[in-house]
């Protein structure tokens, strides 16, 4: 545990989850700004990642979420027929459930990866699932998938740096 | 590759983050982490002194990458690439942490927030070292605008950018353009005679050379993307050659059916099957309607408009013409619908005679209306007295929440009205406030009050016609409780107005799919930013004005016009655009060709190619959605800017802290 | 089909024709009544309007024995009591303060309640489980030609509107035309209030309002108005004459619980239905239908 998380612990015997939240930027993203432009408040255990649509978001990010530490993963894109990409959203859609069943497989309690639908004008819905999320994966208590407590960001010569310098001509 | 100096730049935004966050605190862990050089605070970054320090930092103190943590992106990450850019430091080496919207605007415990603020901080922080230059995608713009709508606002935006030069396509589902406005009568508060202010600007665009006029005409498809915007439009049968058509209007009157209720005059007169809305049409020709006239529902009919055309305009086997145009911006400025009284039951609209609608009020006293300007009951005589109900499914959980802005301005014109018609009759206007905000609203307001109308302050509870005394036998009664005075009052009058407030269009949600662009929870299109950017949407290139955005008044509406024609001229007069260069680059030499991502992109922007044996990507139609990216199960497609490794990145900083 | 019981304390008193009326309803419909032990006053508007937090707690009292008794449904006939009692379900299962409260008072007679038995309105039993169908099926006598004008009251639907909408209910039109009445179902003064208590702490505003009322379905052409509740009966029947004292009306409405009236289309003697009650005479209504 970091100093951080240990004193958290100290402070209140509340388990604190660790949330991942991935976005699209056009209408989850900006409903978070929203919920944010309106000074609403709700539990701050998650943070947000952004892509620019929810149909990037791949098994393999929250899978890694999850490894990492994280106790829950939310993924909110647009409104079925909202999506900027036009159908990107069915594509996650289409992917969630096969997902899950994949998850549960693993032994991991269905209400720790979920899936919503935020609308850039739905700042009061994105507080919301949140503070609900957050509740629920306090209930459900802490995953403990983390293996490693030491995590090297890429240094030159890593495996990661080298994919990148690679993966993709400027 | 070398060691990376990350910056990093924590803002304070004022209080707006440093009243949360513990700046000095997130400063201080930010210099401890990996590859971190410098870790400064300032009060507002966006200023030029805070961007000002990127820039020195990039110039004297060698760094490579950076971060601020403020606002959101969506506020300012052009303006901080911008800088970068300014600095010598390729602007994608640039990221934001959103401490504000996502942190300390939402966060109600401070260390909560403060370590809220660090994950955010550290996932941007890991992601850096794994961010590569991009450079900005350049995509040609085409010139031509399209304004979809032609009411006053089209009308007017199409004008303004029609005087720059520009070629605008005015799209128009109605036979004429013209909108609402053309059915009022006065207009508050100069009583100006709504005709006689819109006809000249209609008469303008039906006349402007720049001005292609496409009405009887709706959008279908929508595709592409800023400065490429192909559009489907189609080109309704009007069944009349409007070439040969001169608008003499004889075909209307020799046409056999004579009883369609007609939609200008809100039903309260009938037209036939072969009309033109209203004299002042622009353009002037008539039109068909295919579900009413006798031949094209199949039956026999003697086609006595036929007879009656000189020119032999009318052409009974038109088609609708499908159109593809391409334009570089569009302006959406569809207006709005009177919100239906009918779900509110206890106003009795549609079950007591006399019951009108502010619409069909306005056409009531319009002198080419149709009693002929003469306000008067069902019956045919004038009422003598009229009560006028505020805030009719506005202001109310029921049924809409949002006021109006414009309905006790017109209420108060209607009351203005009705006494110039009428002077004996009793006027009431039950109110909840009155809300004359505008320009000489007051003052209009004022005159009012000197005219002897009865303003009773509470929203009307019922319209019956349950009589309790002699004098109300007969008359529509409306119960309302007058708060100033304390009591509560039954009104026996002999005409109810409802002032409705303006909804959105049914098919508003339809139409923003269509266009790729939202609306907000109320159902009107949603803007950018509510204060800085009320007439562009979130997709870059297309812009709204007018009551499809939200009520407004016809001055504001003007207005707006005129600033999306700003906008969509800022964007077309230019020969190229900017787009983002976050799209997907597929290796050949990876790829196996099994065709699975092809068929998943949106935009089309896949295509197989044979000899390589693999699937490449048309660059400038990509938008990077990331959606083949996900999908590849040999993670062979990378999107640039959103790499897996630069995910991974992200997920791992958020989670060390 | 069983159904508990809750009849209310006018049941027992003013009301009593309305509790008769009703068991001999459900009887004619094979509809077994099952009382609630030892219930008590559910306080209805007077309580509640004075103190909140003891009225939900001897609200709950009754649907605290319901659950012992082994049921999770109770039929209540009285507008007032539905009102009260479904209120107390609402709030407590949207402010856990109250729930605890409540649960608290509960607790000190040996009681606890779960907040989830469901609070049934007889008119949505008959409409929504027996079913018109059922009803009809069972209509010995036809209310033909009789202009019944279906008096819902305020608290019939509002605040809740869970079995009819909360503006303009149709659930009691319906009942009546499926038993061949000519209902008003224009009746727009259906909802609007008589009163209730008020008619002892406030005679004038009462009578106001029942003034109105009975105009109304005087205006309307009513041959009779029928009430769910023992507050509006009373008031609009048992008042008829001092309203028409008070404003010089000759009012002669006949006013009956729609029970009295199903009761009588479904073939019971209106012995059985405790018409003999009535302060306004029934006798033309009675008249108009089939023997």
């Amino acid at each position: 545990m970091t100093a951080a998380s240990e004193k958290e612990s100290r402070v209140s015997d509340q388990f604190e989850p660790r949330l991942i939240g991935f976005l699209c930027r056009w209408c989850s993203y900006n409903g978070a700004d929203l919920a944010g432009t309106s000074r609403m408040k709700y539990p701050p255990n998650l943070v947000p990642i952004k892509t620019n649509c929810s149909g990037r978001v791949d098994p393999t990010h929250i899978m890694k979420a999850l490894a990492e530490g994280a106790d829950g993963v939310l993924i909110a894109g647009c409104h079925p027929g909202d999506c900027h990409y036009i159908n990107g959203n069915y594509r996650t859609a289409g992917r969630f459930p096969l997902m899950h069943k994949l998850l549960e497989q693993l032994g991991l309690e269905p209400g720790r990866v979920r899936l919503e639908w935020v609308s850039a004008a739905e700042g009061d819905k994105f507080a919301r699932v949140v503070t609900e999320f957050t509740e629920e994966i306090r209930a459900l208590g802490p995953l403990g998938w983390r293996t490693q407590t030491d995590v090297d960001p890429a240094k030159p010569g890593t495996a990661a740096s080298d994919r990148v310098e690679e993966a993709v001509p400027a | 590759m070398a060691e990376e100096k990350i910056g990093v730049y924590i803002c304070h935004c004022g209080t707006n983050i440093a009243g949360t966050v513990d700046v000095e605190e997130v400063t201080r862990w930010a210099a401890e982490q990996p590859n971190v050089a410098i870790a400064r605070e300032y009060k507002y970054m966006c200023s030029d002194p805070g961007q000002d320090l990127i820039k020195q930092d990039i110039k004297e103190n060698g760094i490579t990458r950076a971060v601020v943590a403020a606002c959101s992106p969506t506020m300012h990450e052009p303006t901080f690439r911008k800088a970068a850019g300014d600095g010598g430091l390729n602007p994608y080496l640039l990221q934001m942490a959103n401490i504000r919207e996502h942190c300390s605007w939402v966060t109600i415990d401070h260390d909560a927030a403060t370590e809220k603020a660090k994950r955010i901080l550290g996932a941007q922080i890991h992601r850096l070292p794994l961010n590569v230059p991009l450079q900005p995608i350049e995509v040609p713009v085409n010139p031509n605008v399209m304004v979809v709508g032609g009411g006053i606002a089209g009308i007017e935006a199409a004008l303004k950018l029609a005087a720059t030069g520009k070629k605008v396509y005015l799209v128009e589902r109605d036979p004429s353009i013209g909108g609402h406005m053309a059915m009022f009568d006065k207009t508050f508060p100069t009583l100006d005679c709504a005709a006689c202010i819109l006809t000249p600007k209609m008469s303008a665009a039906g006349k402007e050379p720049n001005i292609e006029m496409l009405a009887y005409s709706e959008v279908t498809q929508v595709d592409g993307y800023v400065g490429n915007f192909k559009v489907k439009v189609k080109k309704k049968a009007r069944f009349i050659d409007t070439d040969k058509c001169t608008g003499c209007a004889l075909c209307t009157e020799a046409c056999v059916v004579r009883k369609v209720p007609s939609e200008f005059d809100m039903g309260l007169s009938k037209r036939a099957a072969a009309y033109i809305p209203f004299p002042q049409a622009v353009p002037l020709r008539a039109t068909i309607d295919p579900t009413r006239c006798l031949t094209l529902t199949g039956k026999k009919c003697k086609q006595p408009c036929v007879a009656a055309c000189g020119p032999e305009a009318i052409d009974f086997e038109q088609k609708d013409e499908e159109l593809e145009l391409e334009v570089g911006a569009i302006i959406m400025a569809t207006g709005f619908q009177l919100w239906d009284p009918t779900p509110e039951t206890r106003y009795s609209y549609g079950k007591l005679d006399n019951v009108i609608s502010s619409l069909e009020f306005e056409r009531i006293s319009n002198a080419s209306g149709p009693t002929g300007g003469h306000i008067v009951c069902k019956n045919g005589e004038a009422p003598k007295s009229v009560a006028i109900l505020h805030c009719v499914g506005s202001r109310d959980d029921n049924h809409q929440e949002f006021c109006s802005r414009v309905c006790c301005m017109y209420s108060l014109k209607f009351a203005h009205l009705i006494k110039e018609h009428l002077p004996e009759t009793e006027v009431y206007e039950c109110y909840i406030d009155m809300r004359t905000y505008g320009k000489g609203y007051e003052e209009f307001y004022k005159r009012l009050m000197n005219e002897s109308v009865h303003f009773i302050r509470g929203r009307a509870a019922e319209v019956s016609a349950v009589a309790l005394s002699p004098e109300e036998q007969g008359e529509l009664v409306v119960k309302v409780e007058d708060t100033l005075l304390g009591i509560t009052r039954r009104l026996p009058v002999d005409m109810v107005i409802l002032s409705s407030g303006l909804a959105p269009r049914a098919d508003a949600k339809a139409t923003s799919q269509i266009f790729g662009f939202g609306c907000s929870s109320n159902g009107f299109f949603l803007e950018r930013h509510p204060k800085l950017e009320p007439v562009s949407t979130v997709t870059d290139g297309i812009f709204i004005a007018g009551c499809c955005q939200y009520p407004k008044d016809i001055p504001d509406t003007v207005a707006q016009a005129g600033a999306a024609a700003a906008g969509a001229l800022a964007l077309v007069d230019n020969a190229t655009v900017k787009v983002e260069p976050t799209i997907s680059y597929i290796d050949p030499e990876k790829c196996s060709g099994c065709h699975i991502c092809v068929g998943l992109c949106p935009h089309a922007a896949i295509q197989y190619n044979a000899e390589k044996d693999a699937a490449e990507v048309i660059e400038a139609a990509c938008k990077g959605c990331g959606v083949c990216v996900a999908a590849c199960g040999s993670g062979v497609p990378q999107q640039r800017g959103y790499l897996d490794e630069q995910i991974f990145a992200e997920i791992e900083g958020a989670l060390v802290v | 089909m069983k159904y508990l019981y809750f009849p209310g304390c006018s049941a027992e008193a003013t009301g009593k024709a309305y509790d008769i009326s009703t068991r001999a309803m459900m009887e004619k419909l094979g509809v077994e009544l099952v009382e609630l032990d030892d219930w008590n006053c559910c306080g209805a508007t007077s309580y509640f309007s004075v103190r909140e937090l003891d009225s939900f707690a001897i609200a709950a009292r009754n649907l605290a024995i319901a659950q012992e008794m082994g049921d999770d449904e109770v039929c209540v006939i009285c507008n007032a009591c539905y009102t009260t009692l479904a209120k107390t379900n609402r709030y407590m299962a949207e402010d856990p303060r109250i729930f605890e409260a409540v649960n608290g008072a509960l607790g000190a007679v040996g009681r606890s309640y779960d907040g989830k038995v469901k609070v049934r309105h007889i008119v949505d039993i008959l409409v929504n489980d027996i079913g018109l169908e059922a009803v009809t099926e069972r209509v010995s006598r036809r209310l033909t030609g009789l202009r019944v004008a279906p008096y819902y009251g305020c608290q019939f639907s509002r605040p809740m509107g869970s079995f009819d909408d909360v503006q303009l209910p149709t659930t009691m039109d319906r009942l009546f035309e499926a038993m061949g009445a000519d209902v008003i179902t224009d009746f727009d003064a259906k909802t609007d209030c008589c009163g209730g208590m008020m008619m002892l702490t406030r005679e004038d505003a009462a009578l106001r309002l029942c003034h109105e009322l009975l105009t109304a379905a005087r205006q309307y052409k009513a041959d009779v108005l029928v009430a769910a509740c023992p507050l509006c009966e009373m008031n609009l029947e048992g008042y008829q004459p001092r309203v028409n004292k008070t404003y010089g009306t000759d009012f002669n409405i006949p006013v009956m619980y729609f029970t009295q009236l199903a009761g009588l289309a479904l073939g019971a003697d209106p012995k059985q239905l405790a018409m003999e009650k009535q302060v306004v005479s029934c006798d033309p209504v009675l008249a108009a239908i089939p023997a």
